[in-house]
């Protein structure tokens, strides 16, 4: 019984687990290699419904929660953290926000299709000079009659190019500064925008990371998510959403990778005997297995708060800290559990750990989430 | 069309041990799963369903814990699922389980019913047949193709070791499908959540069947288990290389009065 599970919960985890071992693991090692995108995984989870979980079926969705949306997030991460925030960056980052903040048409017009798997989505908030201090927006959108007019660029941004549904932020008045920012729905083919080529990453190597490029972007005024210089606000409150997503993946890594490490220290003998009866095995793995109980903990109050519609900031970061900081430490000591082997890429160990350390940086770096702490904390 | 599919709730056998002492399962911290075999006659209907107009109930019987394998039949697909459950069925053998299931499908009244061809388990094969023999309709085992020819009959393909048979079978029949006839689809996100919802699982007691008590569980069982137990691995057999039929016939023969078998 995990915290915060209900019956339901437990048959998605059995079906996600089935669609791992059977959709997602046996890619995870080549889409690592070959840094390519995982087309075939995605168009399995399209079929089977994942990608729309938490969305009313009136959406196109499954009529689930976030707590389901999360419990995917982990199962498809413990075997490839890639597919993993293939999945996140789509759902909490792009239907969610579009979900909460856009009208119906804009719901029936672009959920729909994101619910249904139908398309894919993308968020656009970080530029060159605007990481941390997101509210630096460089991108400019000019009103002109019933339009505006985008300029400007975004870089590291997930399923750039593959997602055809883009939320992104631009400054609509420099004077107000973050209330003078304003989100919009863009769409993949409009005429100004295009998707520059794919990042050289350490880990997540098969998910699209591309800059985004804004040309004089004719963007109608209906495409204007929430109202204007509400922008920073619908940022923050998604990415609130999108770091129990981070937390997830990181859980889902840290979970994998101990998996791996158990089955390991299992089989492998020195000594005359399996690594797993000597004393410095078991109380690693019992650290280990520990700290990820409590990271899981974490992730599900936070899930199980967003659920009932309370604030989230603090404990969304507290999950995100947290469980991005345990999937660095379980995988790395991972790699030391398993010696030489581990340094080898014929083991998954060292690709999670290349994978676990995006979980320390995007949707807010670990210090981005202690200053969300704090200053709740602090008040 | 109305399909009945017979699924029955199993230990992971993959993950099960034997108690050497007792020669009984252990039970304990073992997974339930649904019987693979009829995972595939589950899907077998859900396809049927999917092009024709059909009705598919999931009929279990078990303990109160077999619930959960049939939240799983709904999450697939399945329009309603019924359990057998009563403490006088229990310890029932395949003639005793046969007459209880039969008496349901008799009450539900289907146009097909479908079971997997051996449960994990028990691997028996015989309570498909023997509920066949009970309602005395047609049956049809090992069946790994099934087509709809018109309301009242289907074509099935019947699988042998060296060939198949093709056979038109009218309805209402029993198939037992093996597992080779499909792969089976993933439960749907959306039907996972509405899965528990009140009124799906309908739980039939003997208040309901109206059997004779006689009949029923461990009472109504002409057999018993008498042992159970792990059977010994086989040794690895030895391979000759030979240049000819008759070297290889005086090679047999050598060993079988070596054996004392000539």
């Amino acid at each position: 019984m995990e915290f915060g599970f209900r019956k339901e919960h437990h048959l998605l985890k059995q079906m996600l687990e089935e669609f791992t071992e059977n959709e997602v693991r046996p890619l995870a090692q080549e889409i690592d290699e070959q840094e390519r995108f995982p087309v075939e995984a995605v168009s399995k989870m399209k079929e089977a419904g994942i990608l729309g979980i938490p969305f009313p079926t009136k959406y196109g969705g499954e009529g689930g929660d976030y707590m389901g949306y999360i419990i995917a997030v982990k199962e498809i991460s413990k075997a490839c953290a890639t597919t993993g925030v293939v999945l996140s960056a789509h759902g909490s980052l792009c239907a969610q926000p579009i979900y909460d903040y856009g009208t119906e048409e804009q719901k029936q017009k672009y959920l729909v299709p994101l619910a249904s798997g139908e398309k894919l989505g993308a968020f656009a908030l970080t530029e060159p000079n605007a990481g941390t201090d997101a509210s630096k927006q460089e991108t400019i959108a000019v009103k002109d009659g019933d339009n505006y007019i985008i300029n400007g660029s975004k870089i590291f941004i997930t399923n750039a190019g593959y997602a055809d549904i883009y939320v992104i932020f631009a400054m609509t008045d420099k004077k107000q500064g973050t209330r003078g920012i304003t989100a919009f729905i863009l769409e993949k083919g409009m005429k100004g925008f295009s998707v520059g080529p794919k990042e050289k990453k350490m880990g997540i190597r098969g998910s699209s990371t591309c800059e985004l490029i804004f040309d004089n972007v004719i963007v109608p005024k209906e495409n204007v998510l929430g109202k204007e210089g509400y922008g920073f606000k619908i940022a923050m409150k998604t990415l609130d959403g999108g770091r129990i997503g981070i937390a997830a993946q990181a859980c889902g890594i840290a979970e994998g990778a101990l998996d791996e490490t158990i089955k390991y220290v299992k089989e492998r003998k020195q000594f005359n005997r399996p690594l797993a009866r000597f004393q410095n095995t078991q109380f690693v793995i019992a650290d280990l297995a520990t700290k990820i109980d409590a990271a899981k903990m974490l992730l599900y109050r936070a899930a199980y708060k967003k659920d009932n519609k309370e604030n989230i900031s603090k404990e969304a970061a507290m999950a995100k800290l947290f469980a991005s900081e345990v999937a660095m430490e379980v995988t790395n000591k991972a790699i030391q559990l398993h010696g030489g082997y581990g340094y080898s890429r014929e083991y998954p160990v060292e690709r999670m750990m290349r994978d676990a350390k995006i979980t320390e940086i995007y949707e807010g770096t670990s210090e981005v989430q202690k200053m969300v702490i704090s200053a709740s904390v602090l008040r | 069309m109305k399909i009945v599919v017979c699924v029955k709730q199993v230990p992971d056998t993959s993950e099960v041990r034997i108690d050497p002492i007792t020669g009984t399962m252990i039970r304990e911290g073992v997974k339930s799963i649904i019987n693979p075999d009829d995972l595939s006659g589950l899907e077998a209907a859900l396809r049927i369903k999917d092009v024709y107009k059909a009705e598919v109930i999931a009929l279990s019987m078990g303990p109160m814990q077999a619930d959960n394998a049939l939240r799983e039949c709904l999450a697939m697909g399945v329009d309603q699922a019924i359990l057998l459950s009563d403490r006088k069925f229990a310890g029932a053998d395949t003639w005793a389980t046969s007459l209880s299931l039969s008496k349901a499908i008799e009450k539900i009244n289907p146009d097909l019913i479908i079971a997997g061809r051996q449960a994990i388990d028990g691997d028996t094969a015989q309570v498909g047949p023997q509920i066949a023999e009970h309602l005395n309709i047609p049956s049809v085992a090992y069946v790994n193709e099934i087509k709809v020819k018109d309301e009242n009959s289907l074509v099935v393909k019947r699988m042998f070791e060296d060939g198949y048979q093709s056979i038109l079978v009218k309805t209402p029949c029993l198939l037992t499908v093996l597992k080779e006839i499909n792969s089976v689809r993933y439960m749907r996100v959306a039907k996972i959540y509405n899965s528990y919802k009140d009124g799906l699982v309908e739980v039939w007691d003997n208040e309901v069947l109206k059997l004779d008590p006689h009949e029923l569980g461990l009472k109504g069982s002409p057999t018993k288990v008498k042992k159970s137990y792990t059977k010994g691995v086989k040794t690895a057999g030895k391979v000759f290389e030979v240049d000819s039929k008759e070297e290889a016939a005086k090679i047999i023969i050598d060993k079988m009065k070596e054996n004392y078998i000539l």
